[in-house]
């Protein structure tokens, strides 16, 4: 079991435990309901947008540990950042979890690094974007582009 | 605890080569039993023989390997009427698993029988697959699905089932034991009750038929359904029984090869039974080793494996039971199989993967039964399920594997 250690670093654990901006925006701007049909997982992004900066962001639901934690710690990066940095940072993260190459070092993970380790178990890579994914929707449909996904 | 005397759980094991593997350095125990069991020797090697030694299609040619192939092929299906002790040998219909013999049952059977007004009974404790069928049926007729409730410790609500059983109702589809919580189900019960006012009952007997010996004439199921490869078999094969006057009646399911018994461009005869439900080259390696895998269950005995999975779920449910943090989902009196549990601190897929660190393996998530999901108000759930092979010693391993993830988590 003590080769779970790279999964579920104490930062992961504890994210999980107490989730950050773990609650509901009245009034969003941006939301979106995201599900992974696999597992059941469910989560609620809400958004605040102002002159083009995400001034607030915070989630709801029932999730594994990886996909919890990603989602808390996903609120903590995005805070205060534009939509586009927003995006790229998504991308970024998203290259990391899924793609063999180095992920382009423009766009710097920070904490979000620790969440790397879940790229050698593939099946619960979706644990760890799901959130993510689910942001990029609510952006996109704030932004007049109804995600296909 | 079962006597080694009279179960020679040694050499049971030593029979299922993948029992020998090592899972992060740590021996394999294998508690997935439910969504899939591993394979004695004998089935592998049945399989190999046939690809090995006999191997052409069936009920074709006139040359040898043709005759021989079609020989174990139909053999299997006289071994499978025995096993569930149906009347005759063509009642036994080879599909592809239980999913396509209950979509068979739905298409062929019911859809053409719906009307508007009519019902269709389930239970609130369906796999998917004995959900989904019956709503697609129910748009294209204009039917409604019923649902039997069941209570908090995972039972039928049998009072309901009686209540809601009407003229309206044209066939009960049940679960015999459940994929999700391990309820075994009063089938008896619920088939001469439905008899009593003429409507038929089809039985899911995927959860049931590696742990219970099963006899379809003295349940007098109108049908019974199950896959091969949750009792020792391959992937990809399964048996739809149906009573003889039932089959009969029933327009092909598909149409092909085999299925016939002449085809001109003005009109085609079908073939008699089974055949007519078995369009195209079948699933030959598939039926062989149902067959060997059946061979196999009757080597040692339906009777004697069930009470050794009896033992084992007793035992585990007791050493479960003492893990502070978590909660058994699905306590029925007559339970087989299997545990399903959440723990307070742990989400079920976490529980997975900090499991398969221990070499335990056990399935996490809904276990295609959202509905049960929903009735107990849990995402999801981890599921220890068992077969012929577990050990005491592997409910050892599972219990301290929890109590060392719960430990991580908290």
């Amino acid at each position: 079991m003590e080769n779970l250690r790279d999964l579920y670093q104490e930062v992961i654990l504890d994210h999980n435990k107490n989730p950050r901006n773990f609650r509901k925006i009245e009034d969003p701007d941006g939301f979106a309901h995201g599900t992974n049909p696999l597992c059941g997982d469910q989560i609620d992004i809400y958004l605040k947008i102002k002159d083009g900066i995400v001034e607030d962001v915070s989630f709801e639901g029932a999730g594994c540990a990886i996909c919890t934690s990603s989602a808390s710690m996903m609120t903590i990066a995005l805070k205060g950042k534009s939509e586009a940095d927003a995006e790229a940072l998504f991308n970024s993260f998203h290259h990391a979890l899924t793609e063999d190459d180095e992920y382009p070092e423009d766009v710097p993970l920070g904490k979000l690094k620790v969440l790397t380790g879940v790229k050698d178990y593939p099946v619960r890579v979706k644990c760890a974007t799901l959130a993510w994914h689910t942001f990029d929707a609510a952006l996109k449909k704030l932004q007049g582009n109804v995600s296909t996904e | 605890m079962t006597n080694s005397a009279q179960y020679n759980i040694k050499a049971i094991r030593n029979d299922f080569p993948i029992l020998g593997r090592e899972i992060f350095g740590k021996p394999l125990v294998y508690l997935d039993n439910g969504a899939s069991t591993q394979h004695p020797v004998q089935v592998i090697n049945a399989v190999k023989d046939l690809y090995e030694q006999n191997y052409s299609n069936v009920h074709r040619g006139v040359h040898t390997l043709s005759q021989e192939s079609s020989e174990l092929y139909d053999n299997a299906r006289v071994k499978v009427r025995g096993f569930i002790n149906a009347a005759c040998v063509h009642e036994v219909v080879f599909t592809s698993g239980t999913t396509e013999s209950i979509n068979l049952v739905a298409q062929s059977y019911a859809r053409p029988r719906l009307q508007e007004g009519d019902e269709i009974l389930i239970t609130h404790m369906e796999h998917h697959s004995n959900i989904v069928p019956w709503q697609m049926v129910c748009e294209q007729t204009g039917a409604t699905l019923k649902v039997i409730p069941i209570s908090d410790s995972g039972e039928l609500e049998m009072d309901q089932f009686h209540a809601m059983l009407s003229e309206k109702t044209k066939l009960v589809s049940v679960v015999q034991v459940s994929n999700a919580l391990g309820t075994v189900n009063p089938v008896k019960e619920i088939i001469d009750a439905a008899h009593a006012i003429d409507v038929p009952v089809m039985v899911d007997g995927a959860q049931a038929i590696p742990h219970m010996p099963v006899d379809v004439q003295a349940l007098d199921a109108d049908f019974y359904v199950f896959s091969g490869h949750k009792i020792y078999g391959p992937t990809g094969i399964g048996v739809l029984y149906g009573k003889e006057k039932l089959l009969n009646a029933m327009p092909p399911y598909q149409g092909g090869g085999d299925m016939i018994l002449s085809v001109s461009f003005e009109k085609t005869i079908y073939n008699q039974l089974p055949y007519k439900f078995e369009a195209g080259t079948p699933n030959i390696a598939g039926v062989v080793g149902l067959g060997a895998a059946i061979d196999y269950v009757n080597s040692i005995g339906l009777s004697t494996i069930a009470a050794h999975e009896h033992g084992l779920l007793m035992y585990a449910t007791s050493k479960l039971q003492a893990i502070d943090g978590l909660r058994i989902i699905g306590e029925a009196e007559q339970k087989a199989g299997l545990i399903s549990f959440v723990l307070d601190a742990v989400h079920p897929h976490d529980i997975g993967t900090m499991l398969d660190g221990e070499g335990v393996a056990v399935r996490a998530g809904h276990h295609c039964a959202q509905p049960v999901m929903e009735r107990f108000k849990v995402p999801a759930t981890a599921r220890a399920s068992f077969a012929m092979y577990n050990t005491f010693q592997e409910i050892d391993v599972l219990a301290e594997a929890i109590r060392k993830t719960i430990g991580m988590f908290s």
